[in-house]
């Protein structure tokens, strides 16, 4: 029997500022990263509200990654310190409720850094690989 | 009349197991009791009132009615109903069986509900005499006898035994599977327990809580009453009383969109919520006050009013010490139930 | 310390309708038993004398029901308030969800609230009442007889760890205000943290199956006041009445806790009126502590105006890839 190699779907926000230009460097500089990511472009990485995240493990994602500007450098001054914020609380939470804490990220990436988006993605997809299939945040209704 | 000895219970339980899915009152960690599918090492929970009735099981709080399949421009309507397997439902108090017969005139008359239906033609119910009612308790408020329950099979508990009779043909159908367990007995324990029973309701709080002065046909006399203002000022609007009744029906139909096609499941609603019944020109009850009164109003008028004069309240007594601000039908009961309550 | 008994509370809120203060007194009513005290409105002094209760089961705090009762009452509405829900009083002054001019509030002092399940659990079923009038309760049931409790024993458990039984906000006290305290409130959260994921995950799945989604710690909740919440609506795609599965417990708790985090003031109605006895604290807690390990300790409603931690930043802040690192644990 031919056992199907595992493909996690892995749901990426990414800023318009900075993080969804460092996805399009790492296209144009022909920088390989794994098919299952699939980027959503925000106005900014705070735009993420807790319940994105929440949706996006019940409509079948293994791994959410946020991405967006360097501390300091936020299109809007400081959205991405609301975001650094939220999402350590947010995060210890699931890590709380006994969800595997390699699910979730955050990045920082710049529109210059197209090889950093391209080997954060690479390294998130091994790590989520690694742990398999969601299993505690799922929703069995959508995985019929 | 048969009798099995109380330390056989086990065996009993595992007998029954071996041809149905049981279901019986569980103590919890946190003390209270519920409706647990009984395995090996599960015990029966002295305490006979759980937190919610059996209505869960014939009734559950969600339960999926079909499925849309959608191709193209093509959709596929899915059956997803199960063929139901007999089940037994063990250790029902008085008041939890006329509860069912409660849900039983709301889902077994035209429309028919066949969900609903299905249960509760493959349930077997398994009552039994409640020995122990608790202060919040008023069944006999509504005629209910705690020392005669109905349903398939009564039980009565004393101190050594456990007392069957069977009541319907399913009920003697289960028996005749318990026959090597139990033998036969008279009725003297039983009756000696029925008397007890009988003395310790006299002395309940609420023992001569009166419900005369409701009942069809009061719909002018209480709708307009300025005391549903006080008594509902301060509702916060939850939907526990709802949840926890044996007794409250309603329900809401939703899709759920899976991605892949869309799953049309019924759930548990409360007259409590701001959304329920929620309609194109918006909502018919706008204010918690309408809400509060409508719940009311529903168990003690306009029930009665359409189903032979019979309340739609049982009296188990879960909303009284569940709400959340301790605001319940007895004290409306109280309130403007007239002299009888002073 | 002086015993605070209903005669001052009602003598007192005579007084000020009476000399026109105020128009209407928010405050608990008598119930069929002693445990189940109804919050109510009261609007002279023969409601008052006949139904007012302030004692061991006055638990509800009423500093949320100022929202709509400033609104519909005109005049000054007077409230009386326990040590932790002037916290609650002055987080909603802080979200500007009612006006402070339309409140008069007396703070009240506060020996801590019993809990009837604990009761429950050692005198048996069948409380006919409970006298609190001493340490040593006692109380009458149908098949125990009259049973005597300590009270430390039968404690809410927000009383246990009671937090502060100081009075953050008050136009005048009826008896002492104390001082902030350190509680182990904190310990379970601990405990929680020390388990393994595998554990913890069980732990939360056996609490949070037995939601049945009635919304009553949202509705008591203080810092719950959206005028139309997410889970109610029904173009939010994520309104839902029932607990469908697991999904759905998980998601309607994290996100709720998550809205009020920063907001908590920890005072404990969620826990309380939560009718499958979720322990809902623990979820607020560990926020609260998260934040206080995180961005300083910071305590809701402590002050009128104060900005939450998940509205406030600093440059240095903690990376949420370190808050893990930092705990000692390999990421």
């Amino acid at each position: 029997m031919q056992v199907k190699e595992y493909k996690p779907l892995i749901v990426a926000f990414c800023c318009n500022w900075c993080s969804y230009a460092g996805a399009d460097l790492a296209g144009n500089n022909r920088l390989s990263y794994p098919a299952e990511v699939k980027i959503i472009k925000v106005p900014c990485s705070c735009r993420v509200n807790p319940m994105f995240i929440l949706r996006a493990f019940q409509r079948g994602a293994d791994g959410v990654i946020i991405c967006g500007c360097h501390p300091g450098d936020c299109h809007y001054t400081s959205g991405n310190y609301y975001t650094r914020r939220r999402m350590a609380a947010l995060f210890s939470m699931f890590d709380y409720l006994g969800i595997e804490k390699e699910r979730t990220r955050v990045e920082w990436v710049s529109a210059a850094e197209g090889a950093k988006f391209a080997a954060t993605m690479n390294d998130f997809v091994e790590k989520v690989v690694s742990l398999g299939e969601n299993k505690r945040l799922e929703d069995l209704r959508c995985k019929k | 009349m048969l009798k099995i000895s109380l330390d056989k219970l086990g065996n009993m339980f595992a007998e029954i197991s071996k041809n149905m899915s049981l279901y019986l009152p569980v103590d919890r960690a946190d003390g209270k009791s519920e409706y647990t599918k009984w395995e090996e090492g599960k015990e029966w929970s002295n305490s006979l009132n759980t937190v919610k009735g059996p209505k869960d099981i014939f009734f559950p709080q969600t339960e999926d009615m079909m499925e849309f399949k959608v191709e193209g421009k093509n959709i596929e309507v899915v059956d997803t109903r199960k063929a139901s397997e007999d089940f037994v439902v063990f250790g029902v108090r008085a008041c939890d069986v006329q509860a069912l017969e409660i849900l039983d005139r709301v889902f077994l008359t035209q429309p028919y509900d066949s969900y609903y239906a299905t249960k509760r033609e493959h349930g077997i119910v398994v009552s039994v005499a409640c020995n122990r009612p608790n202060e919040a308790c008023f069944c006999t408020a509504f005629g209910i006898d705690p020392a005669s329950p109905k349903g398939d099979v009564s039980c009565w508990k004393t101190q050594a035994d456990l007392y069957m009779q069977a009541n319907t043909q399913k009920g003697e159908k289960l028996m005749s599977l318990l026959a090597d367990l139990t033998q036969e007995a008279c009725d003297e324990e039983v009756c000696k327990e029925k008397n007890a029973i009988a003395e310790i309701m006299k002395k309940l709080p609420l023992a001569k809580l009166d419900v005369s002065m409701f009942g069809g046909g009061k719909t002018q006399e209480f709708f307009d009453d300025p005391r549903w203002a006080e008594l509902s000022e301060s509702c916060i609007g939850c939907g526990t009383c709802t949840f926890v009744c044996p007794t409250c029906q309603c329900y809401d139909i939703k899709d759920f969109n899976t991605g892949k096609g869309v799953i049309r499941y019924r759930c548990w609603d409360s007259c409590m919520y701001s959304e329920f019944t929620k309609m194109a020109h918006g909502n018919n009850r706008n204010t918690q006050k309408e809400r509060f009164r409508q719940r009311f109003m529903h168990k003690l008028v306009y029930f009665p009013e359409n189903n032979d004069g019979v309340f739609s309240c049982v009296g188990c007594g879960r909303c009284v010490s569940r709400c959340p601000i301790s605001m319940n039908i007895v004290k409306v009961i109280k309130k403007l139930g007239g002299k009888g309550n002073e | 310390m002086q015993k605070i008994t209903t005669q001052m509370l009602v003598e007192r809120a005579t007084a000020l309708l009476n000399n026109g203060t105020v128009s209407a007194v928010l405050g608990w009513k008598k119930g069929e038993y002693d445990y189940d005290v109804t919050p109510g409105v009261f609007k002279s002094a023969e409601e008052l004398s006949e139904a007012f209760v302030y004692g061991d089961f006055s638990a509800a705090n009423l500093s949320k029901y100022l929202i709509k009762k400033t609104d519909s009452i005109t005049g000054k509405i007077l409230v009386f308030l326990k040590p932790c829900d002037t916290y609650s009083f002055n987080q909603l002054l802080t979200e500007h969800r009612f006006n402070r001019e339309s409140v008069y509030a007396v703070g009240v002092q506060c020996g801590g609230m019993v809990d009837i399940d604990k009761i429950k659990s050692i005198a048996g079923d069948g409380v006919l009442s409970v006298d609190y009038s001493s340490d040593e309760l006692v109380v009458s049931t149908l098949y125990n007889g009259d049973v005597k409790i300590e009270k430390s024993r039968v404690l809410a458990e927000r009383c246990v760890n009671c937090k502060s039984k100081k009075h953050v906000a008050y136009d005048e006290l009826l008896g002492e205000s104390g001082e902030e305290i350190s509680s182990g409130r904190f310990d379970e959260v601990e405990r929680l943290e020390s388990m393994t994921p595998d554990e913890r995950f069980a732990f939360w799945q056996n609490e949070l199956s037995r939601c049945i989604r009635c919304n009553a710690c949202r509705d008591a909740c203080p810092a719950c006041t959206c005028e139309k919440c997410v889970f109610d609506n029904p173009n939010s795609g994520v309104e839902n009445k029932s607990p469908a599965n697991s999904f759905e417990e998980q998601m309607f708790h994290i996100i709720r806790a998550f809205h009020v985090a920063g907001r908590c003031t920890d005072c404990g109605e969620c826990s309380r009126v939560c009718p499958q006895n979720i322990p809902l604290h623990l979820l607020n807690r560990k926020f609260i502590k998260d934040m206080n390990d995180f961005y300083g300790e910071y305590q809701a409603g402590a002050e009128v105006g104060s900005r939450a931690p998940l509205v406030n930043y600093t440059a240095e802040d903690i990376e949420p890839s370190d808050v893990f690192n930092r705990r000692g644990e390999d990421a």
